[in-house]
């Protein structure tokens, strides 16, 4: 019952706050809404008009992912640059619980940008909204939202370490959008990267959330996107304690 | 005339070292080098997707674009980091030449883009479908060069801006977004409503991008001279601007007392 109250308190605490942050609206909607309209003239001009609804469900989740990415690169970095790191390790409650709501906080504003850009489209370019399965959608994008946050929870956990972790977060964006297929088929990419693609949450939860919006079978995707959400929290929790403890030794927690 | 010339470069480059926060390599890599290069790898793919233009046109314009990295986020921290580090003030008490001690800072700031450009290049040429003719370097380094002063020339306008605003850093990050629906980068103008390809003919990079896909395609320098000019006229009104408006928010903050409040 702790637990989930910590869960929920911090949350909430952490979606409230980076609501109003701008930083944060910023890659939250305008950059994947400038994705969407690059891409959707791209379409266009290039005479594949039919796959704008596509383009507008993978720039609606690399929103989700770009809000993340920042957030989980940041998670440990500010509280480094506020002071309030060696505070949180210090307290009773697992480090964990305390990062956890932060990463899924970061995640969970992806919804602004799902709809930002959803309605964009709809409205900018007179993208028609149909769900073939509605309900497989309205699951598939929190599903998502929970395996790209846990996946955030697996980059905070190794970022402890490093300290220069948001270099890592601009590092990381466009790989990841790449080959995770969010606007670009996997099948355009070479073979070895598929299994990169595999292991990471976003490749199954765009394919989840287009297929339930297109056509489709998102089940599958939506339980392959909740496993690699489960494996991730186990081995970010791993790679928590196991780097907390090793800047803990070497006295590095608090070095910017 | 010494102090003038010490101040420019050496001063210009001590302010490069001091203010620009990404000039680690445990930072300069990842974020200049590493993230361009899949940048360009991935319009690259989302234009063979669309079906739009070859590989080709996605390196050169986001090769080019990628040192907006450099000329939008370096020029900007150039300048606005000083109020941010609070080392304005001071600054802008001593007696030295506003020209040379703002301006010097943008020669590092090229140099950067170059680099990152020419990364982008090289790159490109090695993992996509991009064979521009051995003879076309020299002029593409040229035009490259000239866009990378125009593109250092905004990022200056946007660091001055820094000088009065509370959070320039968006705005750096906006311009840096923008340029890629605005300037040619992924789309051809033409391809874009007629006001939007307006607005991106008076930003930097455009006719600069425009003109070294021409270059690349193995055009002479000659047939795409108009565009080169264009681009440094582009280049010279920016410019002028960011001097224009660093001089103004100096005048404003003295008078105001408000240099470095927020």
């Amino acid at each position: 019952m702790r637990v989930a109250r910590l869960l929920l308190a911090g949350l909430r605490f952490h979606f409230k706050s980076l609501t109003l942050s701008w930083f944060f609206i910023l890659t939250s909607v305008f950059m994947p809404l400038v994705v969407a309209t690059v891409s959707y003239y791209m379409f266009r001009a290039g005479g594949k008009p039919g796959t704008l609804f596509y383009a507008s469900l993978g720039a609606a989740v690399y929103g989700i992912w770009s809000s993340t990415l920042f957030g989980s690169g940041g998670a440990i970095q500010w509280q480094r640059w506020q002071g309030t790191l060696e505070v949180i390790v210090s307290a009773p409650a697992p480090f964990i619980l305390v990062v956890l709501p932060l990463t899924i906080a970061t995640s969970s504003i992806g919804v602004y940008s799902l709809t930002s850009t959803l309605l964009w489209g709809r409205f900018a370019f007179g993208i028609p909204f149909y769900l073939e399965h509605p309900l497989a959608f309205v699951v598939a994008v929190p599903a998502t939202i929970l395996g790209l946050g846990l996946l955030g929870l697996l980059f905070a956990s190794t970022f402890v370490l490093y300290r220069h972790a948001n270099a890592l977060s601009n590092m990381l964006e466009w790989p990841v959008l790449l080959v995770t297929g969010m606007l670009v088929p996997l099948s355009l990419l070479p073979g070895w990267s598929h299994p990169i693609a595999w292991l990471l949450a976003p490749t199954w939860g765009v394919r989840a959330i287009r297929e339930a919006a297109l056509g489709g079978t998102p089940w599958p995707d939506v339980g392959v996107t909740l496993a690699l959400g489960a494996a991730y929290l186990a081995l970010g929790a791993l790679f928590l304690r196991y780097f907390e403890v090793a800047a803990r030794k070497h006295a590095t927690l608090s070095l910017t | 005339m010494t102090a003038f010339f010490r101040v420019f470069f050496v001063g210009g480059l001590i302010a490069y070292r001091a203010l620009f926060n990404w000039i680690r390599p445990a930072v300069y890599i990842p974020t200049m080098l590493i993230g361009p290069l899949f940048q360009i790898l991935f319009f690259a793919y989302l234009g063979r997707y669309s079906g739009l233009r070859n590989d080709a046109f996605f390196v050169v314009g986001n090769a080019v674009q990628s040192s907006a990295m450099s000329s939008v986020f370096a020029g900007t921290m150039a300048i606005a980091n000083e109020r941010q580090f609070q080392t304005l003030s001071p600054l802008l008490a001593s007696p030295a030449n506003r020209f040379a001690l703002f301006m010097g800072r943008s020669l590092p700031v090229i140099v950067s883009g170059l680099f990152v450009s020419a990364w982008g290049f090289v790159m490109g040429r090695l993992l996509l479908d991009f064979h521009p003719p051995l003879a076309s370097i020299p002029a593409l380094a040229l035009v490259t060069l000239v866009s990378v002063v125009s593109g250092t020339a905004f990022g200056l306008t946007i660091g001055s801006v820094g000088m009065r605003a509370r959070d320039v850093f968006m705005s750096a990050n906006i311009a840096y977004y923008i340029m890629w629906l605005l300037c040619g980068v992924n789309i051809p103008l033409d391809s874009l409503p007629s006001w939007l390809a307006q607005i991106g003919r008076l930003m930097p990079l455009t006719h600069g991008i425009a003109a070294a896909r021409e270059v690349a395609a193995g055009a002479s320098l000659g047939s795409a001279s108009g565009l080169v000019w264009t681009e440094a006229g582009v280049a010279a009104a920016w410019g002028t601007l960011a001097f224009t408006l660093v001089h103004w928010f100096e005048l404003e903050g003295r008078r105001r007392a408000s240099l470095e409040t927020y």
